[in-house]
């Protein structure tokens, strides 16, 4: 990995080398109830529109890579016959500016089921792939537990990692585009002041986590408390609405409908974005619902998050930002779900 | 205008070749046409559908157990076990009940109505594995649809196998499936066993549960032989006390398969629906053995 440092005012610079892209970075969107700064990510059009010292998105980005909802293809049909077109919703690429090393993770592993396993989603792969990644280091805040996931640094999923110096930030650079963009601004290779700052930086952050996980042997206990009356508790307080998902960044399970068009030559398949939590989710054609209980639904989400996506990829799903908690009405978090399921409260 | 950043194609030009780790064929659906529709029971019919193409139809190739996805522009998209034997290619018979929105709406449509298949999916039987060996073909209700397509794939190879049990049960007489195709069955050297749960005026069959045909077989042979594989299809009731008496009779759980019936938008391990535990239903099943069936949560 190449490193170099720059003065914190060139940052601007390197945003108007970019600005001929559209660019999309976190910006603030008000208050929340108690006066806390509410942030999101959106379009920007000027470089002081950016919040780089924003504490967490409400949104994760993966409406960039996996929006909502999405035309998957449409169709032309005539009395006999229907052709059907694909459009993979693509085409330009997107500079990402200021994401924290917990959205970048949780890219990556995005990536493990949506683009390098049996059947890739081209829809998926196209935003991916048209992706430049400007990272940006965070201090945690009190629901993240990023830490005990092992997502609280990104090792790889970017183009330039920015940490904060104080007066300079410290850039990790790992694609040769990058490398171009750092040429054109005044940039130096680090020397060993800015070493034993970077250091001091991370282990500073290391020391701000309040929310922990513990995830150890946490797929063979989930097994073992597959029938605890822990998630009947969790289940009675969950509503069933599915705001964890639609916060979470690796979020990524779906329907699908089509659409007859009012001339009824043309029909289209939407894709949207939906969540194990909502009631339908497991049940089928003639009524049969393989999971009617809100317990159970709310189990499966653990388990996928937990348990499953472990075994097929040897990592968790959850990239522990904490989101999911944060917007729960009912106040369900994952360290207090695992802790009690663990029987620690 | 240098750091303008270059937009990648996905899907180039070098792709094309619709294989399974290629993205472009993840929306690829090949035109089809319902050539005929058969009334089986007042709600299940057979459908036959045959991909237009002829190039396409030969080098669709698929095995018994495996699903494909049936798609009505505008009207929605489906998973449906494959009926017909794996040497028709992609002459298709595909046998739905109309309990849904969209198998209602087939349910109306005529032949000649042109679909989409995609597919095929999943796991299949192991009829390969299970050459030179006895075979227990035991299905219940709709169960019949997938294990139709693995019947057929034995019959066509008859000497292959050793001796070929089939049991089949429905609710009443009017829900047994391809009654027409009994007698022919039959000639190919098997037994065939048919029982109903609750018997009507004319019925001069057994009556009685799935599990009572099975319990007489076994006794015939004191124990199921070591070279006996089994194929259980049928509601999750059934599954149960079927592998009970499987399992007891002495049959390894590794060789009972059994095949699942999930919810599912992709087909492709992608959308999530059909996950049972940690597992896809589309891409590791919807074959499983039984031991992998008992070792998932809430599978049945």
């Amino acid at each position: 990995m190449i490193f170099k440092v720059f003065k914190k005012q060139e940052l601007a610079r390197l945003y108007e080398l970019l600005a001929v892209n559209v660019i999309v970075g976190p910006v603030g969107r008000g208050n929340d109830r108690h006066g806390k700064p509410l942030y999101d990510f959106d379009v920007v059009y000027d470089f002081d529109e950016l919040a780089l010292d924003y504490t967490q998105t409400v949104h994760s980005p993966k409406r960039f890579v996996l929006p909502y909802q999405e035309t998957l293809s449409t169709f032309a049909v005539s009395r006999d016959a229907w052709e059907k077109h694909v459009d993979l919703n693509v085409y330009r690429p997107l500079v990402f500016f200021g994401m924290h090393a917990c959205d970048i993770n949780a890219l990556n592993k995005l990536d493990l089921v949506l683009a390098q396993s049996a059947y890739p989603n081209p829809y998926y792969m196209g935003k991916r792939k048209n992706l430049f990644i400007i990272g940006i280091d965070c201090n945690p805040e009190p629901q993240c537990f990023c830490r005990s996931m092992g997502t609280d640094f990104a090792i790889h999923g970017f183009d330039l990692f920015l940490t904060d110096l104080g007066g300079k930030y410290f850039a990790e650079i790992l694609s040769a585009t990058a490398f171009g963009l750092l040429s054109q601004i005044n940039c130096t290779d680090p020397g060993a002041k800015d070493h034993t700052l970077y250091k001091q930086a991370t282990s500073g952050k290391n020391k701000h986590y309040t929310a922990t996980v513990d995830t150890s042997d946490l797929t063979k206990i989930l097994d073992l408390e597959f029938e605890s009356k822990a998630w009947d508790y969790w289940g009675e307080k969950c509503l069933s609405c599915g705001t964890c998902a639609n916060v979470c960044p690796t979020c990524y399970c779906y329907g699908v409908e089509e659409h007859v068009d009012l001339d009824l030559k043309h029909a289209s398949k939407a894709k949207s974005l939906h969540s194990c939590n909502l009631i339908d989710f497991a049940k089928v054609a003639g009524g049969h619902n393989f999971r009617p209980k809100s317990a159970s639904r709310l189990k499966y989400r653990y388990y996928h998050k937990h348990r499953g996506f472990v075994e097929a990829f040897e990592e968790s799903l959850c990239v522990g930002c904490g989101r999911c908690g944060a917007a729960c009405l009912a106040d369900i978090t994952p360290p207090a779900v695992i802790a009690s399921v663990r029987g620690k409260e | 205008m240098q750091n303008k950043l270059h937009f990648i194609d996905i899907l180039g030009k070098d792709t094309g070749a619709h294989r399974k780790e290629d993205p472009d064929s993840f929306e690829y659906t090949l035109p089809a046409e319902i050539t005929s529709i058969y009334p089986l029971t007042a709600t299940e019919k057979l459908y036959q559908i045959q991909i237009i193409d002829p190039n396409q139809r030969n080098r669709f190739t698929f095995k018994p157990g495996q699903f494909v996805m049936l798609e009505l522009p505008g009207i929605g998209e489906a998973p449906f076990s494959i009926s017909s034997s794996p040497v028709r290619h992609g002459d298709l018979e595909l046998c739905i009940r109309a309990v849904g929105n969209f198998t209602n709406f087939l349910a109306k449509v005529e032949r000649g109505t042109r679909v989409g298949i995609t597919g095929p999916f999943g796991t299949s039987f192991p009829l390969e594995k299970m050459q030179g060996n006895d075979i227990l073909l035991i299905g219940g209700g709709l169960g019949i649809v997938p294990l139709r397509s693995p019947l057929l794939a034995v019959l066509e190879n008859r000497s292959r196998y050793g001796r070929v049990d089939i049991m089949y049960g429905a609710k009443t007489p009017a829900e047994l499936l391809f009654t027409y195709q009994y007698e022919e069955w039959k000639r190919f050297d098997i037994s065939l066993g048919i029982t109903v749960d609750r018997a009507d005026k004319g019925w001069k069959g057994r009556t009685g549960l799935i599990t009572e045909l099975l319990r007489e077989r076994i006794a015939q042979t004191a124990s199921l032989r070591e070279n006996t594989y089994a194929i259980v299809c049928g509601p999750p009731v059934m599954f149960h006390f079927v592998c009970k008496m499987l399992t007891e009779a002495g049959l390894p759980m590794q060789k009972m398969f059994v095949s699942l019936e999930r919810r599912m938008h992709c087909g492709r391990g992608k959308c999530c629906r059909c996950n049972i535990g940690s597992t896809y239903t589309c891409l590791d099943g919807p074959v499983f053995d039984y031991w992998s069936v008992m070792n998932l949560k809430e599978a049945i």
